[in-house]
């Protein structure tokens, strides 16, 4: 399992890359390996400012359907246009082409709450 | 009752091959190896190798075993003779499934059900119940391993370990015989993918064994194993039902499509109100339908119409890979039933267009 020195997680299996106030969020090696094959990434709140753990949209696998949590509050930016064609890429590269949704940030100072890659891989067990 | 996981005589194997496991029916069971989708369409294009071990087996004997199966099972048994494989249902008293299972007629006295891992004691005790006539009855579960080689190249990988002549087996019969240099293997050209192939029943010593060689003698063939997560795709695409989602204790036969199991032949556990039921029509049917919209269809989830006015309630959904499509069923209002329709399906704070389709999804 490979989960980037360089990202912040969290434990609903998130990560987190912060360039300035802007956040770029999707789901962590981990997560998309219990998922299974993702068939479908279901984000409807660009535009919207959504507080810390509330629901941003939803992940289908074949199997299963999980929902996303924003790991800060911010505003959804943008949502990542190419996964409504290649929603795989989630499972191919997940901390690349797979990215979900880019976050302008309200309260830089949650930040300090997200986990270390040693956390999360702690937390996981892997 | 206890909530300790079995394992099936391969799951260290599974786990050995680096099988994502999760407990399903009370077994410790290999959901995927590669992965579900991959697998599939090896099943459906090549071969696969799926252990269901954790299936139920029952030996019922004597002279009035058929007997105890016609009074219980709702399909005729006595249309069965030495080698021929039914599919039927027990239904129970009050209108619903207590499992649905194969009978495989050994011989005129002796018979195998075949049944659903978390319906095995359940089933045993319904039987035993209305076992007034002193059938012998052995529980051969624990010690039966059950590998199911799937896909249009099962006939050449098991042929190679066999001399019994499986292409002259017709669907839903069986042989036993030799098989990997074992005797008394029963063969069945069965299963659950509607991709062809069979279902190779054997004492869980041999498993192992078994597995290794299956696996060599389809490597040619591109053999993988498989695991239950594309059971359960391949099961959908061909609309099979699965017991505890797409029927129950309270979904009757008639109502689920399983009146061509449903034989008014004879007698049979509340056969007088399925016939009636049967002859004045049902409220509900169990229907296939296609997502129009984008999302997918889960169990449980409601099915409206138009208005919003709930109609009935989803039973499986998935994403089918051989299909390319978000496929599912459900029981919708009688009125609704008909293909082309369009029903709706309440995904959380959505209502998304579906299509009523007829079944199986792959011809």
């Amino acid at each position: 399992m490979n989960f980037p020195a360089e990202l912040k997680y969290t434990k609903d299996h998130e990560w987190v890359r912060i360039e300035g106030d802007v956040a770029t969020i999707g789901i962590t090696d981990f997560a998309q390996s219990e998922l299974g094959d993702i068939v479908y990434v279901d984000i409807s709140t660009q535009g919207e400012t959504l507080s810390r753990e509330t629901v941003f949209g939803s992940v289908e696998a074949v199997k299963t359907v999980s929902d996303l949590f924003m790991p800060l509050s911010g505003e959804v930016l943008e949502v990542n246009p190419d996964l409504d064609a290649t929603p795989e890429a989630v499972n191919s590269d997940p901390y690349g082409k797979g990215w979900m949704v880019k976050v302008k940030l309200s309260d830089m100072a949650e930040i300090d709450a997200l986990m270390t890659a040693a956390d999360y891989t702690a937390l996981v067990g892997a | 009752m206890t909530t300790e996981v079995k394992e099936t005589a391969l799951t260290q194997k599974h786990i050995s091959l680096g099988a994502k496991m999760a407990p399903f029916a009370g077994y410790n069971m290999p959901i995927q190896y590669e992965g579900l989708t991959i697998e599939h369409h090896n099943v459906r294009n090549a071969v696969g190798m799926f252990d269901v071990s954790h299936m139920g087996e029952f030996i019922l004997k004597g002279q009035h075993a058929l007997d105890l199966i016609q009074r219980t099972t709702s399909n005729d048994a006595s249309k069965l003779t030495a080698g021929k494989v039914q599919y039927s249902c027990l239904p129970n008293a009050t209108g619903g499934i207590v499992d649905d299972l194969l009978v495989y007629c050994i011989d005129e006295q002796t018979y195998m059900l075949v049944v659903n891992a978390g319906n095995i004691q359940k089933d045993w005790e319904w039987l035993m119940q209305n076992n007034t006539q002193g059938v012998e009855m052995h529980n051969i579960s624990d010690k039966t391993s059950l590998l199911a080689v799937q896909g249009p190249k099962a006939i050449n990988t098991l042929q190679k370990l066999t001399d019994l002549p499986l292409a002259d087996m017709p669907y839903y019969t069986f042989m036993k015989g030799v098989f990997c240099g074992i005797p008394n293997v029963l063969i069945s050209n069965t299963g659950y993918t509607g991709a062809g192939g069979f279902e190779v029943y054997f004492e869980n010593q041999y498993a192992l064994t078994f597995w290794d060689a299956i696996m060599q003698a389809g490597a040619a063939f591109n053999i993988k194993p498989a695991g239950l997560g594309c059971r359960d795709t391949l099961r959908l695409e061909m609309g099979f039902c699965l017991y505890g989602n797409d029927i129950d204790d309270t979904t009757s036969p008639i109502e689920a499509g399983l009146g061509w199991i449903t034989k008014f032949t004879k007698p049979f556990t509340n056969s007088d109100a399925l016939k009636a039921q049967k002859e004045a029509g049902v409220n509900r049917k169990l229907v296939g339908f296609e997502m129009i919209d984008k999302g997918i269809a889960r169990h449980g989830y409601v099915i409206n119409d138009l208005n919003g006015n709930a109609i009935g309630y989803v039973t499986s959904g998935t994403q089918a890979p051989t299909v390319g499509k978000a496929i599912g069923m459900g029981y919708v209002a009688k009125a609704f039933t008909e293909p082309g329709m369009e029903i709706f399906i309440q995904v959380r704070d959505k209502n998304l267009k579906a299509s009523i389709t007829k079944l199986p999804f792959v011809k």
